[in-house]
């Protein structure tokens, strides 16, 4: 188990990960990924430059490239799962859609306040319930091909899992860049890094920071589109329980929503929304918060923007997890 | 109705300084709150304003400021108003049709052009002018030897991102070219790529020398689209040959072809974008009153609204409040959901022009094809 793990906000004008590696006294060569960058992957000099210290670009996007180059059957099998991801992701996210809906009606009925308070509760359930089987579906779904390609025996993946580990050796932490969650998240379980890089010290920003947690939930009030509703991708490597990260809140998230912001902290809940701005920092322990700069949207619809990394406190018994 | 800067004029003096001195100080033609007025200068028997906002009259003359040569008309224009027009000045018993000279801003069309009037808050969007950051896609024309209609060139857009190694999805675009001169879509789809919001897309540009029988519900368009042009361009270019990766798209004349296309090949196409389709029915008899042309659209209408079937998955729908055909697009909407087709409806005050498809580009190709931009945190 990593014992420490570092999860910062976007690292834009203001990039404070090479304070971060320093305060925890990383002075050695870092291994850095950089596959939420797709094929810019390798552009790495700036990034390189704000870490203050050596870094080896551990290129997870173009082993991916070459195991799906040269791998025809495995890649053949891997593009069908990832096409029935996508289903699944479609489909519910038009069930959202509906959950959505529904809750909007019920909650403008001229009843008594105490039943409108009731239902949303319900409401909310339904968002619970529907989230936490879309996980146990992406799940089901890579367990199963797990089972059925064994990816780590694969010749081609085991001979990339043998230089990524003598890399990660000579390394003294993993840092993990930001980019697109999804890539990001497929080629870190493509060749198990995180396992690979056993108790070192990991760093992650933005969907870097979103992939060690363990449910990665995309998120835009301000869509081209108008409107849209946050949705669970997937589970998350697991590394930084009990959070969900919303990396760049100011330009995604609508702070004034309140009745949003608290639908939303209640779906999530026991988990703690921790919304993201450049120089916001979560530090875990052994799977614990141990400090944090950053704001939490809270359950009764506010930003505490001074959250020091306190676990939330919910009165309720729905709001802890127990089936009402 | 008079407005207050033709009242505060007419209160004056009228001198040739006064008159010189409204005119400098004014930006024509005169937005005040919610209203609107058309200003002509100089001699005539009569102005007129000519314009295409259907349940207005469209034609309305323009009053004369006693003892000047200003000529003015005032309307009411709700918030957000987007509306095209012309003067007609007539002298010596003939009007001629001319840009307002006054106003600057001016909108082309295949008819040549119209000057524009923006109401409060009607802003130009900003992703329709050509971003010097962004990333340009590439423009091609190339021919395609048909069976169907024989030698047809068309317009082709290739993501500035573009690999062999990935596949991408498929827009085909009825009026392309059109599109590309009076929709500013190059530039959109530059800037939407650019900035994630558009999947990096093939896009191919159509165009029809006889739209009004090719997109009129005509077989062979279908039958060209679907069983030669995408084919030819899946041998060109790595394609996602999914339902979920092919949109059809149009306006007018142009959105009846794409979903009259959709419905001779259910399930081919995944993704719709109609911008105000020429949807024309009748619930009693066949014959519209828009005439002849529209006799297939009407019977292909009539027969999807008889049973609607889910042709597609996901469409969009937009269409102007100022256009004649917003009874049909309203009825076509709730006729479309009730397939479990996924909709979005929007309307815009505007009218049945490329500025209002222009405008509306955005918020439906980020709905049907979205780019990356929800999964990309950096």
């Amino acid at each position: 188990m990593t014992s420490t793990v570092v999860l910062l906000g976007p690292q834009g004008t203001a990039p404070d990960i090479g304070d971060a590696l320093a305060e925890h006294g990383i002075r050695g060569p870092v291994a850095l990924v950089r596959a939420g960058y797709q094929e810019r992957e390798a552009e790495d000099a700036a990034m390189v430059a704000t870490l203050g210290v050596p870094a080896v670009n551990l290129t997870l996007h173009a082993r991916s490239v070459s195991v799906f180059r040269e791998d025809g059957e495995f890649t053949a099998a891997y593009q069908a799962r990832q096409h029935r991801l996508r289903h699944i992701q479609t489909f519910y996210r038009v069930r959202l859609d509906k959950i959505d809906d529904a809750a909007r009606t019920v909650s403008v009925r001229y009843v008594e306040p105490e039943l409108l308070e009731q239902e949303e509760k319900v409401s909310v359930d339904q968002f619970r319930h529907i989230d936490a089987d879309h996980v146990d579906r992406c799940n089901a779904l890579r367990a199963m091909f797990d089972t059925r390609w064994r990816p780590a025996q694969r010749p081609l993946i085991a001979k990339h899992h043998d230089e990524i580990r003598a890399i990660l050796e000579t390394c003294d932490a993993l840092v993990i860049a930001g980019g697109h969650v999804a890539s990001l998240l497929n080629r870190l379980q493509l060749f198990d890094v995180l396992g690979l890089a056993a108790d070192k010290p990991v760093f992650g920003w933005s969907a870097g920071a979103m992939v060690l947690t363990d449910r990665i939930v995309l998120f835009h009030d301000f869509p081209p589109y108008g409107s849209d509703i946050a949705q669970v991708l997937d589970s998350g490597l697991g590394l930084a329980p009990g959070i969900v990260v919303l990396p760049d809140p100011r330009r995604r998230v609508n702070y004034k929503a309140t009745l949003g912001i608290q639908r939303f902290a209640r779906r999530m809940a026991p988990a703690t929304c921790v919304a993201m701005d450049p120089g916001a920092r979560v530090v875990f322990e052994n799977g614990s918060i141990v400090r944090a700069v950053g704001a939490r949207l809270t359950t009764s619809g506010q930003v505490d923007q001074d959250w020091d990394g306190s676990p939330s406190r919910f009165s309720s018994p729905f709001l802890r997890g127990v089936p009402l | 109705m008079k407005a207050p800067s033709i009242k505060a004029l007419e209160a004056g003096p009228r001198t040739r300084e006064a008159v010189d001195a409204f005119f400098a100080n004014h930006s024509f033609p005169i937005v005040e709150g919610h209203s609107i007025t058309f200003v002509w200068r100089g001699d005539a028997e009569a102005v007129h304003l000519k314009h295409w906002v259907f349940g207005l009259p469209s034609s309305q003359q323009l009053a004369r400021v006693d003892k000047t040569e200003v000529w003015y008309l005032t309307l009411q224009l709700p918030p957000s108003s987007r509306v095209e027009y012309k003067l007609e000045v007539v002298r010596n018993g003939h009007g001629e049709w001319m840009q307002d000279p006054l106003n600057q801003n001016t909108a082309r069309d295949p008819f040549g052009g119209n000057s524009v009037a923006h109401g409060t808050g009607y802003e130009i969007p900003t992703w329709i002018h050509e971003d010097k950051s962004a990333a340009k896609g590439h423009r091609d024309e190339i021919w395609i030897d048909s069976k169907t209609f024989g030698r047809r060139g068309f317009g082709l857009y290739i993501p500035s991102r573009f690999q062999r190694s990935r596949y991408y999805p498929l827009l085909i675009v009825h009026d392309g070219h059109d599109y590309l001169r009076y929709a500013s879509m190059g530039n959109v789809l530059d800037n939407m790529i650019d900035r994630l919001e558009f999947a990096d897309a093939i896009v191919v540009f159509t165009s029809s020398p006889d739209r009004l029988h090719e997109y009129a519900d005509d077989e062979r368009h279908a039958r060209f689209l679907t069983e030669e042009l995408v084919p030819y361009v899946e041998r060109l270019f790595p394609l996602d040959a999914q339902p979920q990766s092919r949109c059809l798209m149009g306006a007018s004349f142009g959105a009846v072809a794409a979903l009259s296309t959709a419905s001779r090949y259910p399930g081919f196409y995944g993704r719709l974008l109609l911008q105000s389709g020429s949807f024309a029915f009748t619930d009693i008899g066949d014959r519209n009153h828009r005439g002849p042309l529209f006799d297939p659209v009407v019977a292909f209408m009539n027969r999807f609204r008889a049973e609607p079937a889910p042709v597609s998955e996901r469409v969009f729908v937009s269409c102007g409040m100022y256009e004649s055909l917003i009874y049909e697009n309203r009825s076509l909407v709730p006729l479309l959901l009730s397939t479990g087709m996924d909709v979005r409806y929007v309307e815009a005050r505007d009218g049945h022009n490329w500025e209002n498809w222009r405008d509306r580009l955005r918020e439906g190709l980020s709905w049907l094809m979205p780019g990356p931009f929800l999964h990309v945190y950096e």
